[in-house]
């Protein structure tokens, strides 16, 4: 199977590689955030006021980890459900956002404003958050420690797997890879 | 009468807590790997070797097999001849909770309204259910429940004349609409007859089967075939990616029901399915 390696800051022409269904393997730096800060950063938009973070090109991780032992860089980090993010997405694909990171199908909205910014959504293993948590190399925190598990970190990642869903061409694999598996009374596959 | 100390009960409630969230238990594993031989997807393949490798890097460094570390749902079996001294049961079990929880670096994910949601920030309170048992034993059992799976959980009152149809229909239906929000491949717990209450819980406690084992009852047994072969025809696979393990198991209790009704319950758990036991 073939595996594409990515890292930020990425370009349109970067992006268009990626196909819903492939494989890819991200190394460098990821940002994290889930609801609450999505909310934070939303009302920063909404009033004008400077970001804490400049995502053109940037990449976005839903995550809320579990709290790191002292010994570690940070605890289990499997991604979050992404569809709560969905009122935010736009706007941060707006300000240039190229990949967003979590589980779980996006709406309608999301998908559209993905192919207009060129920007693709990926999913990492639900699940899989003690493996997830061993490609990150460090873990800065950039903004709202107030949120604990939701503030906002840079991370820098080795190698963190994740599968591409929705795509620059308005792919979804969630709904491809169903139907490619579907058996009905009528057709058998595989 | 014996003696327990509930002191003792809150001490066994912490460790728990931290072993079913490090140690995923072998007849998951087995089943993941069951699973990985049987999958066509290559897609689904390279996630159900993640998932197995998960459990594997949790087991050896002793962290969380996921970060949701769920909500604390803690079973007991009380011997009707064991005296419980040194406290409220209800308190021992949530020190341990708070104990597990906070010693463990597991994630908190209590919020002490569901409406108003401030976060208790020990992961208390506890979900609790105490059945008195003949014997002088005290059966706990932990079940953490992430909040993804449980969130994909459906019940509906039937009635009677929907049949064995309707029963497999909705269940089938739930797993559908369910897709991979639950973080497939799930386990499903099925609760059929009692009340909407009682229906609720034998699905929960559907969960608590060790996975591999079937109904005894050869009627329920082949209905949990058939389901499993139905959901698995579904393509949802793991991570709802496309493929054949869209579920490990299918597990069905049961409970007679009143003339006029037929409830069905249905409580999803993802491939975290996480329980551990231990008899005082
Ligand atoms: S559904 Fe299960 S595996 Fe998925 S994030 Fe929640 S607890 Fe973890």
């Amino acid at each position: 199977m073939k595996v594409k390696k990515i890292s930020a800051p990425l370009r349109d022409e970067d992006v268009m590689q990626l196909k819903a269904g492939d494989n890819v393997l991200i190394s460098g730096v990821i940002y994290t955030g889930r609801d609450a800060a999505h909310k934070k950063i939303f009302d920063l938009v909404q009033s004008g006021e400077p970001l804490p973070v400049d995502f053109a090109g940037q990449m976005i991780y839903y995550v809320g980890p579990s709290p790191a032992k002292p010994s570690e860089i940070i605890g289990s980090a499997g991604p979050t459900t992404s569809g709560r993010m969905d009122a935010y997405t736009p706007m941060l694909l707006e300000l240039g956002l190229k990949v967003c990171i979590g589980k779980g199908s996006r709406s309608q909205a999301v998908r559209d404003a993905l192919v207009k910014h060129k920007a693709v959504y990926l999913a990492s293993t639900g699940g899989a958050a003690a493996l997830l948590a061993k490609t990150v190399k460090r873990a800065d925190l950039v903004a709202y420690s107030e949120l604990g598990p939701e503030a906002v970190y840079r991370l820098e990642v080795e190698d963190f797997p994740a599968t591409v869903v929705n795509d620059v061409y308005g792919k979804d694999l969630y709904e491809e890879g169903r139907k490619k598996y579907e058996i009905t009374n009528l057709k058998e596959v595989d | 009468m014996r003696k327990v100390d509930v002191a003792d009960i809150a001490v066994a409630i912490a460790e728990l807590s931290m072993d079913a969230n490090y140690n995923l238990g072998e007849d998951v594993l087995k089943s993941l790997n069951e699973a990985l031989k049987a999958e066509v997807s290559p897609v689904g393949k390279n996630i159900l070797v993640q998932l197995i490798d998960n459990a594997r890097i949790a087991r050896d460094n002793q962290v969380p097999i996921c970060q949701d570390t769920g909500y604390a749902v803690i079973f007991v079996e009380l011997g009707q001849d064991v005296h419980l001294v040194g406290g409220d049961l209800y308190e021992a079990i949530n020190q341990g909770v708070r104990k597990g929880y906070g010693e463990g670096y597991l994630r908190k994910s209590i919020v002490a309204d569901p409406i108003n949601r401030i976060n208790t920030k020990d992961n208390t309170p506890a979900v609790i259910h105490i059945d008195i048992v003949p014997g002088d034993k005290v059966k706990l059992i932990m079940a953490p429940k992430g909040g993804g799976s449980e969130n994909m959980s459906a019940v509906k009152m039937l009635t009677p004349s929907d049949g064995a149809k309707g029963v497999i229909d909705f269940i089938v239906n739930a797993v559908s609409d369910a897709g991979s929000n639950p973080c497939p491949p799930i386990v499903v717990g099925v609760g059929i007859g009692g009340t909407l209450e009682k229906a609720a819980l034998l699905a929960k406690k559907a969960l608590l089967r060790e996975l591999g084992q079937s109904n005894k009852d050869s009627f329920y047994s082949a209905m949990e075939k058939e389901i499993l072969e139905k959901v698995n025809n579904l393509g949802v696979g793991p991570q709802g990616f496309g493929g054949r393990a869209t579920a490990l198991a299918v597990h069905i209790e049961t409970y007679p029901a009143h003339i006029a009704s037929m409830p069905v319950a249905v409580n999803i758990n993802c491939h975290a399915a996480r329980h551990k036991e231990r008899i005082i």
